[in-house]
């Protein structure tokens, strides 16, 4: 006699946790519940992306899931970044008119910009006890993931842990930029979206685009040139500092 | 309404993106591919004028009304970081926050300051 149901609950989690489908499912159902907790109550700091790392995490902890056994379907949503990039053009198209005529003040603030956040990435963390390497980790922060891994690697730093920091940056960005920049007074759109283009990448610029089409314009177009900026300038300052 | 533009525009995207990946390893650039991609996809766009109902607006305009879905899963990353951070946890804190805090207010300053100081003058 060949029974014809069994119960299998070990194999079929075996098969749930190393199938795309767990990672692909659970991200963007934890995206779509940070949706919906940032629309239901209105707070700016439930940030979808913060809501969906923490429920992604929490439940990876959990369950005992590893990293890597997640992306092998969240692979499939982080792949989107690349034409995502792409397609900052778009509010860029869209107020090019506007980023022409600013482009000395633009400029001049993107090279400002991008050495603070070095200088003081690497001094910080050097007087508060971190070791050189930690501080070669540290320097690229700034930059966009992509750019900040390489530069990580290219001078000596952890790329895996530069990404992280980077991540962590953006997301601070999106959730604290804008208040920082009301408590600093800076209220024109085009200079709040170069500042959160320069220092959270591409997460600050999809808060900026949260709060206007010029804004979210100009951090694009921030985050790009600040990515050329920082590779630049990242070699430079760590033979000095 | 047909979906047949949006597709359009995902693949114009992805045809920018291949473009700016294969000129970054020809020439052996220190560029990210995306961001040679995003220049292409502008220059299109500059180019071709596309009018609001175009896949070449709606296709990008899907994709960023999305943008933090796809930062989730490289965020995930930070649960192998966890005990890094514990034992590291001053340096990494300090040293990210308060550096985000002066890059964003050094960037947002400069700039507000000198669009007030040319408004001022007039032209």
């Amino acid at each position: 006699m060949i029974p014809l149901v069994g119960w299998h609950p070990h194999e079929t989690w075996d098969w749930l946790t190393s199938s795309p489908l767990f990672g692909l499912t659970l991200t963007v159902s934890a995206y779509a519940l940070g949706r919906w907790a940032h629309r239901r109550t209105g707070n700016p700091v439930l940030q979808p992306v913060l809501v969906a790392v923490v429920v992604v995490g929490g439940v990876l902890l959990l369950t005992d899931v590893s990293y890597d056994d997640y992306l092998r379907g969240g692979s499939f949503v982080g792949f989107w970044l690349g034409p995502a990039t792409v397609a900052l053009a778009l509010p860029l198209h869209h107020e090019w008119h506007l980023v022409r005529r600013a482009a000395v003040p633009l400029l001049t603030g993107i090279v400002a910009g991008a050495l603070v956040s070095i200088c003081s990435a690497v001094l910080v963390t050097r007087v508060t006890g971190g070791s050189r390497l930690l501080q070669l980790t540290m320097a690229p922060k700034a930059a966009t993931t992509p750019v900040s891994i390489a530069l990580s690697d290219q001078v000596g730093g952890i790329p895996e842990l530069t990404a992280v920091l980077t991540i962590v940056a953006g997301i601070t960005g999106a959730v604290a930029g804008p208040w920082l920049l009301d408590l600093l007074r800076v209220r024109d759109p085009r200079a709040r979206g170069l500042a959160l283009g320069a220092a959270s990448h591409g997460i600050g610029t999809s808060r900026a685009l949260q709060e206007s089409r010029v804004e979210g314009a100009f951090s694009a177009l921030s985050m790009a040139l600040s990515a050329l900026a920082t590779s630049v300038l990242v070699p430079v300052v760590l033979l000095v500092l | 309404m047909s979906d047949l533009p949006v597709l359009k525009g995902v693949l114009v995207l992805l045809a920018c993106q291949l473009v700016g990946e294969l000129v970054v390893r020809l020439f052996g650039l220190d560029v990210p591919g995306p961001v040679v991609g995003m220049v292409v996809f502008l220059v299109v766009l500059r180019v071709r004028r596309p009018r609001p109902s175009s896949g070449l607006v709606r296709g990008p305009s899907l994709l960023l009304r999305h943008l933090q879905l796809l930062f989730v899963p490289a965020g995930v990353g930070v649960i192998d970081y966890l005990d890094v951070a514990r034992d590291h946890a001053l340096p990494l804190a300090a040293g990210l926050w308060l550096s985000w805090a002066l890059g964003l207010a050094a960037t947002g300053g400069v700039v507000a300051g000198l669009l007030r100081l040319r408004d001022r003058s007039g032209r």
